[in-house]
């Protein structure tokens, strides 16, 4: 259960080799959490996460999950919930795609909308059916600035973000008074192997962060949350810049 | 707090037999934190409440009273929780002897305003009227009176309890399952109803002695020199003073008031009760009112109009024992951030131990306005009873406090260290290990609930944080 701090007792990391996931973990293991589930595509970063946490003190359950296998997702997560209840849900899973190469094999460009929106659907319905039944709990669901307003140089990673978080505010209505919610996060440019190689962006920021954002987040109550907090305002100023301006800046 | 009352009640009013499909509402405790939703149901009768009971889900059932526990205590995510406050018949009233057998959802308020008038008084009350007796006996509550006349069960004479298997039961004191569930927070089954022993006064006022004590050291000698001569003994604290003045207090000790103290005009009516309430604090108070500053100068002020040492002066009983009741809703003025009430007792002795406590509460500039002091007496056979021969000090905190986690697991594996404990009733934020170290019958407790409620019936979010 959350106590009244906001510090929950059990969590589940889809994407359980996540860098943000891991970090999260890391935090909430430190306060309360006493029950983590990590699910994942089976991996070493998956193992050594489960290795870390539980020497951390937490009891860790490794489940194979594969976003973009959709059909699997109500066997994977029903087995999960009925193990006992989840107080939070950390939706991680994510890739970012190669551009270009989307551009040229329109299938590649699938690939990430089946992982990052097709596979969060899924998920993120039946753990919110999971977590009306309890009467309570948290889906947090990583979003991302680039969602906000898709840019030329990464539309189809941006697109998908965007159909999430979309998503992902409606399901949060959907469940307003069931004592269950969903918090949505919304970092910038986060350093994690997933970004490897690319330059800095604006405001660039760490998992570390990300991960202190949501266990602040999760302990006022939040609906939404920008990492770092500044996100916000920028993102304001830029959904609403005419069209051709908005073209012509090197983002 | 709960939303959608109305509909509750409909659901037992529109489905004879009860319909356990009622509606949804969400739930908290009074310190308005770790809302959760349950379905709610208000039995009317002790068949209704067994039928509820019978047609539990697999996320169970419990029963709830007037919501004054401040954690999570009353909450069952998922589940359906009874509103005990329709099944409220006063049921028996023996003025020869003093004895009154009620329902469960009947308020201590409702007793006092029934029995003063006969010359009796509740054995024990907390610092509000707006509890149930059901309650009363799930959280083995304690008042004033605790060194003279122990906690709320020690007065219970008998009691009908539902069992998860929807059958009813009689228990006496003595018996293992009435030790279980006096303090048993709601987790044996549903209380039905209770006799309970009166106190037999002269009169509805309070002779109370008032007075000033400059630090904690002060405090401690004047409640050990003189405690045992006073039937009601309290000390609010200001822990937002510090240095020199750090635990500064103000005594109340009193009794009720014979009828030779009052007044002639007093004496025409010697037993009139009409307690008198302010209107609801509002809704929407924005949350950071109550910061360091505020309430720093509220306790200023608060002590300084307090007398030096004034004897024998008359109050009412709301005035005397439930001040706060004068404002209904008063848990609203801490914000939408809710807040948690944090009370332990130490063993006399650990007297170190509380002095620590309270300079590091100070040092960490905590808001709270008012904690109390008090000495217990002999603890009661309850399982999972609170009070213990010791120091008891209770706070009121704002959830948003920074730190305020860290500092309260702190203290928590101090008052473990000193053999000390931390009350389910108040608590909303314990962790299970430390909460098992407290509570050496708890295993017993765990045992007992396996054996006679196999499939969990009856649970809470209490029981599932702390795996009671």
């Amino acid at each position: 259960m959350m106590n009244a701090l906001g510090d929950p007792q059990s969590l589940l990391v889809l994407g359980g080799s996540s860098e943000i996931g891991l970090a999260t973990a890391r935090r909430l293991v430190g306060s309360r959490v006493e029950t983590v589930h990590l699910a994942g595509r089976p991996s070493p970063a998956l193992d050594a996460a489960a290795a870390e946490l539980h020497a951390l003190g937490a009891q860790v359950h490794v489940h194979d999950f594969d976003a973009s296998a959709v059909e699997t997702h109500e066997t994977v997560l029903g087995k999960i919930f009925a193990e006992g209840d989840v107080d939070v849900v950390l939706l991680a899973f994510g890739v970012l795609g190669d551009q270009e190469q989307g551009e040229r094999e329109p299938l590649a460009a699938a690939a990430v909308a089946r992982v990052n929106y097709l596979g969060a659907v899924t998920s993120g319905l039946l753990c919110a059916q999971a977590l009306r039944r309890q009467g309570h709990g948290a889906l947090v669901v990583l979003s991302s600035v680039a969602g906000e307003r898709a840019r030329r140089s990464n539309f189809i990673y941006g697109s998908t973000k965007a159909g999430l978080d979309a998503f992902a505010q409606g399901l949060g209505d959907s469940l307003h008074g069931s004592g269950a919610r969903v918090m949505v996060v919304r970092p910038g440019f986060v350093r994690t192997r997933m970004t490897e190689g690319l330059p800095d962006a604006p405001l660039a920021t760490t998992a570390d962060s990300v991960a202190e954002a949501v266990v602040s987040g999760l302990r006022r109550g939040s609906e939404t949350v920008w990492v770092p907090g500044a996100l916000r305002f920028v993102m304001s100023g830029l959904r609403h810049l005419p069209r051709p301006v908005f073209r012509r800046l090197p983002l | 707090m709960v939303t959608n009352r109305r509909t509750a009640t409909s659901c037992a009013l529109s489905a004879p037999g009860l319909s356990v499909a009622g509606m949804e509402g969400r739930l908290t405790g009074w310190g308005r934190t770790a809302p959760t939703t349950a379905r709610l149901c208000a039995p009317t009768t002790a068949a209704e409440a067994a039928a509820a009971v019978r047609a539990a889900g697999e996320r169970g059932t419990l029963a709830r009273g007037l919501g004054r526990s401040y954690g999570d205590a009353a909450q069952n995510a998922g589940g359906t929780v009874l509103d005990m406050t329709a099944l409220a018949r006063v049921l028996a009233l023996d003025l020869e002897r003093g004895l009154v057998t009620c329902e469960a959802g009947v308020s201590l308020d409702r007793l006092m305003r029934l029995l003063l008038p006969f010359g009796w008084f509740v054995p024990v009350t907390p610092g509000t009227r707006y509890v149930t007796v059901g309650g009363a006996v799930g959280a083995d509550i304690h008042g004033k009176n605790h060194h003279v006349s122990g906690s709320f069960g020690h007065h219970v004479t008998r009691m009908r309890l539902l069992t998860a298997a929807g059958e009813e039961v009689e228990l006496t004191p003595g018996e293992e399952l009435f030790d279980a569930t006096t303090g048993g927070m709601g987790l044996t089954g549903v209380i039905l109803d209770v006799t309970i022993k009166l106190l037999p006064v002269a009169t509805s006022l309070m002779s109370v002695d008032t007075e000033r004590a400059a630090d904690l050291d002060d405090l401690m000698r004047r409640l050990e020199a003189t405690d045992h001569r006073y039937r009601y003994s309290v000390a609010w604290i200001d822990l937002v003073a510090r240095g020199a003045a750090t635990g500064r207090a103000v005594l109340t000790r009193g009794d009720h008031a014979a009828i030779e103290e009052l007044t002639p005009r007093q004496r025409r009516d010697p037993l009139v009760f009409r307690p008198r309430s302010l209107p609801p604090a509002p809704r929407g108070i924005p949350g950071g009112l109550l910061r360091t500053a505020t309430v720093g100068a509220f306790n200023e002020l608060w002590y300084r109009r307090a007398p030096r040492d004034r004897r024998g002066q008359l109050q009412r009983i709301g005035a005397f024992f439930h001040p706060l009741d004068g404002v209904p809703e008063w848990n609203r003025v801490y914000g939408p951030g809710g807040f948690l009430q944090y009370q332990f007792v130490v063993p006399y002795g650990q007297e170190a131990t509380l002095r620590s406590i309270v300079e590091q509460l100070s040092r960490h500039g905590c808001p709270s306005f008012l904690a109390v002091l008090k000495r217990f007496g002999e603890g009661g056979p309850g399982w999972l009873s609170f009070p213990m021969p010791g120091w008891t000090l209770a706070l009121d905190l704002p959830a948003s406090v920074p730190g305020l986690g860290p500092l309260l697991d702190r203290l928590d594996e101090q008052v473990l260290a000193a053999g000390g404990r931390v009350y389910l009733a108040k608590d909303s934020r314990m962790r299970p290990r430390t909460l098992a170290a407290m509570y050496p019958r708890l295993a017993d407790f765990r045992a007992l609930r396996a054996r006679i409620d196999p499939h969990g019936v009856f649970t809470s979010d209490l029981a599932r944080r702390l795996a009671l």
